[in-house]
């Protein structure tokens, strides 16, 4: 057990961290103006899907910007469910991962790989290679962007504007504050980063596409999100955290002596355990936005 | 009335917009959806193989449904029902006498689901933690579990890719000979009359359904919340479990679960739709799971005969659960037909 293993594993986690971070980053901004999205699952595993296809026809910087515009999209419908057509957002939220998890599995088949797509090599991102390790470009979108959430929500007008529909909705509208669309652009803006995430787990990190691909992470982000207390700076942390436990499960995986101790099956669990133990520990100390989760309707 | 008209209207949207999918992939969604029909309430033979899709979906939606009606929204399903699964497979490794064998699978599964919903309602009751969260990540783990115990415990000795099976005695028999039908049918329908008299008949359902309308007046009456809580996700682990149970021990032809567990996946996931397109009522729930499970079976022929690919079917679920999301989805109709009357016949003059 040497330093460069060490940082090995270090790196790994690096890697693992950018889908729950660029997700839970997202979807602060979707909760803070009041709408909790539990279909980010199923928008990140639509926008890997399309973002592979997006990377196979026209390189890695396509995909990404489909996989970006694939979570538009799927926010853009959530959002005016949730807003103007005062849908419960729970249910609209299951309705996503359900309808994502059909016709991406449809969509494999009917490519006529069942279950596995594989993004060509000449699609995938290219990573920076340093004498440290090689560094996926998106390691340091993901490390960026939560300052520059963070700065948007709790430093700018806007972002006054997007916490006070989340908090006080009337107060908002009184002040003039279009409520429906802010909120319905806040969520869809969250659902892009988790269509970006997407996009990098398919074409950057593990360059497939499979039904499973998304694996709880959608959901794991949901659960950083509870534990940052809607601060973007410390999904970063809860991102790395989760990212480390993830990339363990399958560094553990591979090590046969490991494995004689502990079955891999119950490595797995870990990042799950660990979710649900922090998010026990964290509730009660955090608040989240009062009127989240609440339909807007004008009295 | 209402509610039915709403499901009516869902439902034409998910076909609808499936069909125009199934065009854009290019297989036509006429002969698509004529083979989903037939394979799913054509003959017997078609209808048989629906009803028992649906048997699973009738406990798994009950479930869902049992913690909607008090609030909360219990996904859970899918992981007590892998445990369910697993208990009734776990009994049979014992070889006990025919009657004991049957009743002892039936009972460790639904409360191996009971259990494995404790965490959830212990943790809701007592930290606040959102059972959205701590049932997925349960799911997850339940999966991983399960993963190990077909792999290194129940396996066939014989056969490394299953489990062993349940012990003939111990196994429902077929209602249509022939089919995949069995009497366990009767078990989820029971089962839904109990949870409909639970909730409708009962204090403690009056209760749990009087927290689900307004939490706030439901404290200050004087229920205790956290009671409630315990009483919903118990129940709903108690019909999960059992879904599980009669999956394993009454759906033909191997009675085990495979490696990966392609056949119980999914089904605490379909039943949450299952519970939406039933409105969260027990006797809905029976017939939107019937019709699901006629999905799931006439996918199978839509396949066959269209070569349109089986998951289409969750597609259009999919859709259906979003709209339904829409509480005045009957008022939204008719504001559409406002608007779009007169554009529909300005194009036909011009």
């Amino acid at each position: 057990m040497n330093l460069a293993y060490l940082w090995g594993i270090f790196l790994g986690s690096l890697h693992a961290m950018v889908p729950i971070i660029l997700t839970g980053a997202g979807e602060v901004i979707g909760e803070s103006s009041g709408l909790f999205n539990i279909g980010l699952e199923g928008i990140i595993l639509m926008s890997a899907m399309t973002g592979a296809l997006g990377a196979d026809a026209a390189g890695p910087i396509v995909g990404l910007l489909v996989g970006v515009g694939t979570g538009f999209a799927i926010g853009l419908i959530f959002g005016s469910v949730c807003t103007y057509f005062k849908g419960v957002q729970l249910i609209a939220g299951v309705g996503i991962n359900l309808f994502s998890l059909g016709l991406v599995t449809f969509w494999l088949i009917h490519l006529g790989v069942p279950g596995h797509h594989a993004v060509a090599e000449e699609a995938r991102m290219v990573d920076i290679s340093t004498p440290l390790g090689d560094f996926s470009p998106m390691i340091f979108v993901a490390i960026g962007l939560p300052v520059v959430i963070y700065v948007l929500l709790y430093r700018t007008k806007l972002g006054l504007k997007i916490r006070a529909v989340g908090e006080n909705p009337q107060a908002a509208d009184v002040a003039g504050i279009n409520i429906h669309l802010l909120r319905l652009l806040s969520t869809a803006a969250g659902a892009s980063l988790a269509g970006l995430a997407g996009a990098y787990i398919s074409i950057d990190w593990l360059g497939s596409v499979t039904k499973e691909i998304s694996a709880g992470r959608g959901f794991i982000a949901l659960a950083t999100v509870v534990f940052s207390g809607l601060n973007p700076l410390l999904v970063l942390l809860g991102g790395f955290i989760f990212g480390f436990f993830d990339n363990l499960a399958v560094w553990v995986a591979t090590m046969p002596a490991v494995q004689k101790v502990i079955p891999w099956q119950f490595v797995s669990m870990v990042p799950y355990v660990v979710t649900l133990l922090v998010v026990t520990g964290v509730i009660g100390r955090v608040r989240f936005p009062a009127a989240m989760g609440i339909p807007y309707e004008r009295e | 009335m209402d509610e039915l008209k709403k499901t009516i209207i869902a439902g034409a949207i998910g076909f609808s917009v499936g069909a125009l999918i199934i065009m854009l992939y290019g297989y036509d969604p006429i002969s698509a959806y004529t083979a989903l029909f037939n394979g799913a309430f054509g003959d017997l033979y078609a209808f048989s193989e629906s009803l028992a899709n649906a048997t699973p979906l009738i406990l798994t939606a009950l479930t869902f449904a049992i913690g909607f009606r008090g609030g909360m929204f219990n996904i859970g399903a899918e992981g007590q029902l892998y445990l369910g699964a697993l208990a009734a497979v776990t009994v049979s490794l014992f070889h006990l006498p025919s009657a004991t064998g049957f009743a002892l699978g039936l009972i460790f599964a639904v409360l191996a689901g009971a259990v494995w919903s404790l965490p959830v309602a212990i943790l809701k009751a007592t930290r606040g933690v959102h059972e959205v969260i701590s049932t997925i990540m349960l799911n997850w783990i339940s999966q991983f579990l399960a993963f190990y115990l077909i792999a290194k415990i129940l396996v066939d000795p014989l056969r490394a890719e299953k489990t062993v099976s349940v012990a003939e005695s111990a196994r429902f028999s077929l209602l249509v000979p022939g089919t995949s039908l069995s009497y366990a049918i009767f078990v989820s329908l029971v089962a839904a009359i109990i949870v409909y008299l639970l909730l409708w008949r009962t204090v403690i359902g009056f209760d749990i359904r009087a927290m689900g309308y307004n939490p706030l007046a439901a404290t200050y009456a004087g229920m205790e919340k956290w009671k409630i809580i315990l009483f919903v996700f118990i129940t709903g682990g108690l019909t999960a479990g059992l879904a599980g149970a009669v999956h394993v021990m009454g759906r033909p032809p191997t009675y085990a679960i495979y490696s990966g567990m392609p056949s119980v996946r999914g089904l605490g996931f379909e039943g949450l739709a299952v519970a939406m397109i039933g409105r969260n009522h027990p006797i809905g729930i029976i017939f939107a799971a019937i019709f699901f499970g006629g999905l799931l079976a006439g996918g199978r022929m839509m396949q066959l005969s269209a070569q349109v690919p089986l998951e289409m079917v969750r597609v259009v679920e999919g859709i259906v659960v979003l709209f339904l999301a829409i509480p005045e989805l009957i008022r939204l109709l008719s504001f559409l037909r406002k608007i779009g009357t007169p554009v529909v016949l300005r194009s036909k003059r011009s």
